[in-house]
C-alpha cells in the first residue's frame, strides 16, 4: 500500500494567520464602534473607504506580481491595516485622504517590500505619517465628541462633507470641528496657562478627554482579550504603556502644572490603540521576548517626548516607525540564552 | 553529587498535546507469529553499518550473529529465528529518503532453534564494567526509544567524569505511542534488573525512573518492582505530562534543573539516560544471553482496525503487524514510523521493522489532515514561546530560507532537537523543522567540502614541496658530480704535466733513471 509522505510534525494546533487577523479585527471593533458613536459617521466612512481601497489595492498588486489573489486576500491582513489607519484619521477628512493613505500603505509600504511578512515598517503608520506630513490641515478635522457637539452632522450631511466638501447651510468647519484633548493641552500650555486651568475646559472628562477615555478603555479591553487568546505578545503593550506611565509620572510628580498626569497620557489619543493593535504588528516589531519589552518601552518614550515637546499632538505613529528601524538591532542584542549555553 | 527529585523543574516552552494513548495502551502485548521472510538492514543504528558474516544459502540458528560491527560506533546484527539466508543485497528500508540499503534476508525454517550462547555469564556483578559493556555491544543493543544510538557507548563515558545519576526515560511523551508504558506495566522486573546491571556497569549511585503522570499503571508497576528488590538507589519520579519531556535534555532539566552543555552529552554533567526498552534488552542480554532480536511496537491510529502493542521480530514486514491488528480502515492514508511529532512518514508498508521502530501510526485524514499551503512568516513568535531549546525559530527559519548558513549558526541551529513544537503552532503552517534539517544538511555538506578542499590543498602543497625537494637534490647531485669531474680533470692535467716533465728530464738527462709510470684512470669517488 502507498502512503502520503510529509515532513514531521504531522499534527498541528489549528492556528492560522487568517484566524489571528480575524481576532484582531474582532478585538478592535468595540473601540471602533465607540469611536463612531462619539465622533460621528465620519469614522465609519473612513473605515469603509480605507478598507475598500486597501483590499482592492492588495488584489491589484498581487495580480501584478503574478501571484494568486485569493489566498493572499484570505489572510485579512490588508483589512487590519486599513482599519488601523482609518481609526487614526480625523472623522471629517475628504474621501481622498483615507483613499491615498490606504493606497500608500498597501502598495508602497507593504507590497513594494514583498508583501505580508517582509515589510520593515508598519504599513498603516507609514500611510498615516505620509498623510500627516502631506496634508497637515486636513489631519486636524476632528469632530467634537458626542455630548459636546451642538451641530452633529447626520449620515447624509457627513457624506456630503466628505465627498463634496459641502457643509449644511450656515455651518463652517470651525462649527463642526474641535481640537482633540491632546492638541488642546499642547496649544494652551504654549500660551502660558497651567494644566489645572486647561483641564477645566468641557472637552476633558472624568479620566481624560471626553469620548477618548472610553474608546481607549475599549481598546484596552480588546487588547487584553488578544493577549488572553495569545494573538499578540504581552511584552509590547506592557513595555509601551509601562514606559509612558513611568515617564509621565516622573514629570507629573515634578511639575503637575505643566505636565499631564499618567492617566491622561494612557487614555488619550492613540495610546491604547497603539499599544495593543499598532505596535503589536509582529512583522515590524522586535521578535525576542526581551526585545519586545524594549521595543514597546522605546515607543512609549517617543510618544511622551513628542506629545510633550514635539511638534505634533500625538506621537504613536512616529514612535512605532522609529522603533521599527530599531527592531533588528534589538533582536540581535536580546537573544535568549539557549538551553545548554553558558550562563 | 546526589539528587532528591522532591522539586521538579519546568523547561521552557513545550506543548500539551492530545494524547491518544488509550487506543493502544489497554491490552497486553501480543506476540506476532513467525513471518515468512525477515529482512535485516545492516544499519539499524547511528554509526557505521555492520558487515555480513554469513553467505547466501547458509543455515543459521536463532541468536546467531549475522553481521559484525564495523568501527567503534556500530553493533552486530543477529538472526531473529533459525532459518536460511536467502539473499544479501539492497532492499527498501524504513528511511525518510525512501532509498534501498544493504540487508540480509532470512527465511525462517519454523523451528525457532537457538544457537549455543557464546560465553554465558554466571554472575555479572563479578564482571568488570568493560566486560559488561562488550557483552551489551555483542548483543547488538541500541537505544530503543527511536534514536538507535549504540548503548554500550553511553556506558563508556569518554569524559572521564564519574556518573552520578542514571535516568530511565519512561516519559514516552509523544502522543499515540505506548510501547514503553506496556513494557513497564508487564515487564517491570526486567527493567529493574537492567537498572541493576547499569548501575553496576556505570558505578553510579542513583537512578531516577521518570514517567509522565498520564501513565499511572506504569508508575505503580515500576514502584512495586523497585520496592520488591528493596534497592534504595532507585526512585520512580512522576513528571508532568508535557511534550517533549522525553527529550533527553528536557528530561534531565525536569529532574535536576541542570542543563546539558550545548553540543555536549549528559555524561558531561555526570548523567546517563536510557530508555526502559533498552534497559530491559540489556537485562535479557546479560541474564538470559538473548541478543536484541525483537522489540515491542505500538501499532495504532485510526487507520488500523484494532490498535495494539505487538512484540515483533526485527525484520518482520510492517504489513504483517498491521494485518495482525486487523488491517487498515478505509481512508488510511498515512503511515508514520514513530510518533506524530518526530516520526517520519513512510511511502509504503512492505518495509521491515527495525530496532528503532517504536510505533507504526496509521492515520486517516481525519486525525492527520493534509497540511495547507504555507503562508509567509509574520514573526508572531509563537514558535519561540514553545521552543524547549529556547531558540528563536522564526530567526532560524529566516536565515535557512535565505541560505545564510553563517548567521543561522549564530542563532544556534545545532541546538535544535527537531521536536516539532514550533511547526505545530505556526499559524503560517511553515514546515519549520524541514528547513532546519535542510540547513543542517547543507552545513554538514559545506563542512565536508571544506575539509575535502583543505585535504586537496595540503596534498597539492606536499606535492609541490616534494617536487621542489627532488629538484634541489638532483641539482645538488649534479653539482657534486661536476665538481668531482673538475677535480678529476685537474689531477689528470697535473699527472700529464708531471709525465711530460719527467720525459723532458729523461730526454735532457740522456739516461733512463727508472720505469716510467703511465697515469692510471681514476674511478669516481
Amino acid at each position: 500500500m502507498q502512503f502520503h509522505t510529509f515532513s514531521s510534525p504531522h499534527v498541528h494546533n489549528g492556528n492560522s494567520v487568517p484566524a489571528v487577523m480575524r481576532d484582531v479585527l474582532l478585538a478592535v471593533s468595540p473601540g471602533a464602534a465607540l469611536m463612531v458613536y462619539f465622533f460621528g459617521w465620519g469614522v465609519f466612512f473612513n473605515l469603509l473607504i480605507s478598507s475598500v481601497t486597501a483590499v482592492a489595492a492588495e488584489a491589484l498588486v498581487v495580480k501584478l506580481r503574478g501571484r494568486e489573489v485569493g489566498p493572499v486576500l484570505a489572510d485579512h491582513s490588508a483589512l487590519v491595516t486599513a482599519v488601523l489607519l482609518a481609526l487614526a484619521l480625523p472623522p471629517l477628512v475628504p474621501w481622498w485622504v483615507p483613499f491615498l493613505g490606504a493606497l500608500f500603505a498597501i502598495v508602497l509600504a507593504k507590497h513594494l517590500y514583498g508583501g505580508l511578512g517582509y515589510n520593515p515598517f508598519n504599513p498603516a503608520m507609514v500611510g498615516f505619517v505620509m498623510l500627516l506630513i502631506a496634508f497637515p490641515k486636513q489631519m486636524t478635522l476632528w469632530t467634537p465628541p458626542a455630548g459636546l457637539d451642538q451641530q452633529r452632522l447626520d449620515f447624509t450631511e457627513t457624506a456630503a462633507c466628505i465627498f463634496t466638501h459641502r457643509l449644511p447651510e450656515g455651518l463652517d468647519y470651525d462649527a463642526v470641528t474641535l481640537a482633540t484633548p491632546l492638541d488642546k493641552v499642547k496649544t494652551d500650555l504654549g500660551t502660558g496657562r497651567t494644566l489645572r486651568e486647561i483641564l477645566t475646559a468641557p472637552t476633558f472628562g472624568t479620566l481624560a478627554g471626553v469620548g477618548w477615555e472610553w474608546a481607549n478603555l475599549a481598546y484596552l479591553l480588546g487588547g487584553l482579550w488578544l493577549i488572553h487568546r495569545r494573538r499578540i505578545a504581552w511584552q509590547i503593550p506592557a513595555g509601551m504603556l509601562g514606559s509612558l506611565f513611568l515617564v509621565s509620572l516622573v514629570f507629573y510628580g515634578y511639575d503637575s502644572d505643566n505636565y499631564a498626569s499618567p492617566l491622561f497620557h494612557l487614555l488619550s489619543g492613540a495610546a491604547m490603540l497603539g499599544a495593543f493593535f499598532i505596535a503589536t504588528d509582529p512583522v515590524t516589531a522586535a521578535t525576542t521576548p526581551r526585545g519586545r519589552l524594549w521595543y514597546g518601552a522605546g515607543i512609549g518614550l517617543i510618544v511622551y517626548v513628542i506629545r510633550t515637546w514635539g511638534g505634533y499632538p500625538d506621537g504613536v505613529a512616529f514612535g512605532v516607525l522609529l522603533m521599527n528601524m530599531a527592531a533588528p538591532t534589538l533582536d540581535h542584542y536580546t537573544q535568549p540564552r539557549v538551553y545548554g549555553a553558558r550562563r | 553529587m546526589s539528587y532528591d527529585f522532591s522539586r521538579l523543574h519546568r523547561f521552557h516552552g513545550g506543548l500539551v498535546l492530545e494524547e491518544h494513548k488509550r487506543e493502544s495502551s489497554e491490552t497486553p502485548i501480543e506476540t506476532l507469529p513467525l513471518p515468512d521472510l525477515l529482512t535485516l538492514p545492516l544499519q539499524q543504528h547511528i554509526g557505521e553499518p555492520a558487515t555480513p558474516m554469513v553467505r547466501v544459502g547458509e543455515t543459521v540458528a536463532k541468536g546467531q550473529r549475522l553481521a559484525r560491527p564495523e568501527g567503534y560506533v556500530s553493533v552486530p546484527i543477529h538472526a531473529p529465528t533459525s532459518g536460511k539466508i536467502v539473499a544479501i543485497g539492497d532492499f527498501p528500508v524504513p528511511h525518510p529518503s525512501g532509498l534501498k540499503a544493504p540487508c540480509i534476508v532470512l527465511e525462517p525454517d519454523g523451528e525457532d532453534r537457538w544457537c549455543e550462547p557464546e560465553n554465558p555469564i554466571e554472575d555479572y556483578t563479578a564482571l568488570d564494567p568493560s566486560a559488561l559493556r562488550n557483552r551489551i555491544r555483542d548483543a547488538g543493543i541500541v537505544g530503543l526509544g527511536g534514536a538507535g544510538f549504540p548503548s554500550f557507548i553511553k556506558m563508556n563515558p569518554a569524559t572521564g567524569r564519574p556518573i552520578d545519576l542514571l535516568v530511565v526515560n519512561g516519559a514516552e511523551c509523544e502522543p499515540w505511542i505506548t510501547c514503553d508504558d506496556r513494557l513497564m506495566r508487564e515487564r517491570a522486573e526486567a527493567v529493574v534488573g537492567g537498572i541493576h546491571i547499569l548501575l553496576h556497569a556505570l558505578s553510579a549511585a542513583q537512578c531516577a525512573i521518570a514517567i509522565e503522570d498520564n501513565k499511572p499503571e506504569a508508575i505503580a508497576a515500576m514502584r512495586r518492582a523497585v520496592a520488591s528488590v528493596g534497592d534504595d538507589r532507585m526512585q520512580v519520579v512522576e513528571i508532568p505530562t508535557l511534550y517533549p519531556s522525553g527529550g533527553e535534555k528536557q528530561l534531565i532539566y525536569v529532574l535536576t534543573g541542570r542543563e546539558v552543555p550545548s553540543q555536549g552529552l549528559p555524561a558531561d554533567i555526570g548523567i546517563v539516560c536510557h530508555n526502559p526498552g533498552t534497559i530491559a534488552a540489556i537485562h535479557d542480554a546479560v541474564v538470559h544471553h538473548r541478543p536484541l532480536i525483537s522489540r515491542i511496537v505500538t501499532v495504532t491510529g485510526d487507520g488500523v482496525k484494532r490498535p495494539a502493542n505487538v512484540e515483533a521480530l526485527i525484520g518482520t514486514p510492517m504489513v504483517d503487524l498491521i494485518e495482525h491488528c486487523g488491517g487498515y480502515t478505509p481512508g488510511a492514508d498515512r503511515l508514520i514510523m514513530g510518533g506524530p511529532m518526530m516520526g517520519y512518514a513512510l511511502p509504503e508498508d512492505d518495509l521491515p521493522v527495525i530496532k528503532t521502530t517504536n510505533c507504526l501510526l496509521v492515520a486517516t485524514r481525519r486525525t492527520l489532515p493534509l497540511p495547507p499551503p504555507p503562508r509567509p512568516c509574520i514573526r508572531c513568535g509563537e514558535c519561540e514561546r514553545v521552543c524547549p531549546a529556547r531558540l528563536l525559530p522564526q530567526q532560524l527559519y529566516w536565515y535557512a530560507h535565505a541560505r545564510d548558513f553563517d548567521r543561522i549558526q549564530d542563532y544556534h541551529l545545532f541546538d535544535c532537537i527537531e521536536c516539532g513544537c514550533c511547526a505545530h503552532v505556526c499559524p503560517s503552517h511553515i514546515p519549520l523543522v524541514q528547513y532546519y534539517r535542510y540547513a543542517k544538511t547543507e552545513i554538514w555538506e559545506i563542512e565536508r567540502e571544506r575539509r575535502k578542499a583543505e585535504q586537496a590543498r595540503q596534498r597539492h602543497e606536499a606535492r609541490l614541496a616534494r617536487l621542489e625537494r627532488e629538484k634541489r637534490e638532483r641539482e645538488e647531485r649534479l653539482k657534486k658530480k661536476r665538481k668531482a669531474v673538475r677535480t678529476d680533470g685537474d689531477r689528470r692535467k697535473a699527472e700529464i704535466a708531471a709525465a711530460l716533465e719527467r720525459a723532458r728530464r729523461k730526454k735532457a738527462g740522456g739516461e733512463a733513471q727508472g720505469a716510467a709510470t703511465t697515469p692510471k684512470a681514476q674511478g669516481d669517488d
